[in-house]
């Protein structure tokens, strides 16, 4: 019997295996679960509950800034001022908690500085057609020495008469004894996923990364989606940042440096295309947990710390790899 | 009474005068071939058309009452759609989402709405089959071919009452078998009563499918006649100017 053109139609191209597999994101998940079954029998110290609980939380930082930062990848741009955004926005919450300030109003001057900052690159971007990489290398070195202003370079500890309001917020464990940057990182990654497969913006997000020129012309809010999702990149950091403080229960002006290149490869990592229109809150977290897992490991293993930049540096490229690899199959 | 009426309308920047006093007619189900060397002024006469570019001069009338167009989203709401050269394709995303783009359908309530993918993908696969395409609604744009790609970009414009569709250059980049498909397209979108204009080079399509040609060159109508009543080496003239103009 010949087929016609409907049963053409109705047949289901890709199973839910073949996509699974076809899935970078589900290879880190396979290669972060399989090196923790290696590390729990090679060591007596990986899957000890203090030891999760360390990896857990380290990863929670680098993974909140990725969760924002996978929102201006997916459009095709990048943001580097993340690790020095961090800082300032670490620095004007103790800043402002440290002058006698309640709790809330130095949260909300971080949360409008990270804002402000995520704006003023957004509108550079997208209104005035800078190169993102350019706006935000630049505003990398501002908000480090905006911090250092803000400080006097100083390390501060003390945090007014909210000051263990703040250390419960950062380094407590209110629910079942997981670590609370562990349970924002959870809930920012489910708001994060929501936002990307269930809204119009969402949408937007990835049709702009797709065809910047297509989405303009089918009427598609470019610029303030563009400036929106740099808001976001700056807002991820400063929330990360007010964890941290209350996590460590000190600010440096150092804090985050480097930070934005971790963040990129948890995102890259993760499956997310430097290029544009692709990426997923599961691979910014799951790529961010590579990195620790990695790095946690090669301490237990007992192999030199130098090594570290090594390992990290090739899971980066072996991950692209498997993607470039699928993709040479494809266009063949 | 004509769908759209544009009169004495001419464009120019600066210096340069785009378009000179084009005054023509479109009529429900029809389809005008228009037609004219690079630079003869047919993209600038479409984009005003569309809602891109403001008219120096002359007026549009759009079923009688008169319409001034500051943004392609106004050109839209009027009921004027357009299928880009580039077909304005996302690779990333799925023939329905491309489809959609930009006017997503949303249910809940409030402002706590979320994407309906189940009507949209309904929705899609319906307009593909009714444009005889093999094209699946959840498929990625990437992996399509030309044809499909143009079913897509159609399919777009069949979204809403559409009272007109400018298509430009829909024919230049794809196969020989897929112009026919395309060519179909056009056909299925005219026996629904929509006025189509159809911007190409390639003369057989235009003799094809279209039912009269406006020729331009150098920003002014020369020709505007039943295809009937012309012949490709008329309108070949007419385009190089050995033919300088008809009535």
């Amino acid at each position: 019997m010949a087929v016609t053109l409907d049963q053409t139609i109705a047949q289901k191209q890709h199973t839910f295996l073949s996509r699974l597999f076809a899935n970078q994101t589900f290879w880190v998940v396979i290669a972060v679960i399989l090196a923790c079954l290696f590390l729990s029998f090679a060591t007596d110290s990986f899957a000890t509950s203090k030891n999760i609980y360390n990896i857990t939380r380290n990863v929670t930082f680098v993974a909140i800034v990725a969760l924002g930062m996978t929102f201006v990848i997916i459009t095709g741009g990048i943001d580097l001022s993340v690790g020095s955004v961090l800082c300032l926005c670490s620095m004007v919450l103790a800043v402002t908690m440290h002058a006698g300030y309640s709790i809330e109003i130095g949260i909300l001057a971080t949360i409008i500085t990270a804002l402000a900052i995520g704006a003023f690159n957004g509108v550079l971007i997208a209104y005035i057609g800078f190169p993102p990489f350019v706006v935000t290398l630049g505003m990398l070195s501002v908000a480090r020495s905006l911090a250092m202003v803000a400080s006097n370079n100083t390390v501060v500890f003390q945090f007014g008469p909210d000051h263990q309001k703040l250390l419960a917020l950062g380094g407590g464990a209110w629910v079942f004894g997981i670590a609370n940057p562990v349970l924002y990182m959870i809930i920012l990654a489910l708001i994060t996923g929501f936002t990307l497969r269930w809204t119009k913006f969402g949408r937007h997000i990835f049709a702009i990364g797709g065809n910047e020129h297509a989405a303009t012309l089918t009427g598609v809010p470019v610029k303030q989606i563009k400036v929106a999702v740099y808001m976001i990149s700056a807002l991820s950091a400063g929330l990360a940042g007010i964890i941290q403080t209350g996590w460590l229960g000190a600010v440096t002006t150092n804090l985050g440096t480097g930070m934005e290149l971790q963040v990129i490869a948890a995102t890259v990592i993760g499956g997310a295309n430097l290029a544009g229109g692709v990426g997923t809150a599961l691979g910014a977290i799951v790529g961010a947990a590579l990195i620790e897992v990695i790095r946690n490991s090669l301490g237990l293993l007992g192999i030199n710390a130098f090594w570290q930049g090594t390992f990290i540096g090739g899971a980066i490229i072996l991950a692209v790899l498997f993607d470039r690899i699928r993709n040479f199959r494809r266009s063949d | 009474m004509s769908v759209l009426e544009l009169a004495n309308i001419s464009k120019h920047f600066g210096a340069i005068q785009a378009v000179n006093d084009v005054s023509f007619s479109l009529e429900a189900g029809e389809v005008v071939g228009l037609m004219g060397d690079n630079g003869a002024g047919k993209s600038t006469l479409v984009k005003m058309i569309a809602g891109n570019f403001r008219p120096s001069h002359g007026t549009m009338h759009l079923e009688g009452k008169e319409i001034v167009m500051h943004k392609p989203a106004e050109a839209r709401q009027h009921g004027i759609e357009i299928v880009h050269q580039d077909l304005a394709l996302c690779n990333n995303l799925t023939a329905a989402a491309n489809v959609y783009l930009g006017r997503e359908l949303r249910r809940g309530i409030g402002p706590f709405r979320i994407l309906d993918y189940a009507a949209m993908y309904k929705r899609a696969g319906q307009l593909f089959a009714e444009l005889k395409s093999e094209t699946r609604p959840r498929d990625l744009v990437k992996q399509m071919s030309g044809g499909q790609r143009q079913a897509v970009a159609i399919a777009r414009t069949m979204l809403s009452q559409a009272k007109i569709v400018l298509m430009d250059e829909p024919t230049a980049a794809i196969s020989v078998r897929q112009v026919a498909e395309v060519l179909n397209l056009i056909r299925h979108l005219r026996d629904q009563g929509i006025a189509v204009v159809l911007i190409s080079h390639r003369m057989p399509d235009v003799f094809d499918v279209a039912d009269r040609v406006i020729v331009m060159r150098r920003g002014r109508k020369v020709a505007d006649k039943k295809i009937a009543s012309s012949s490709p080496e008329e309108v070949t003239g007419l385009i190089t100017g050995a033919i300088e103009q008809v009535a």
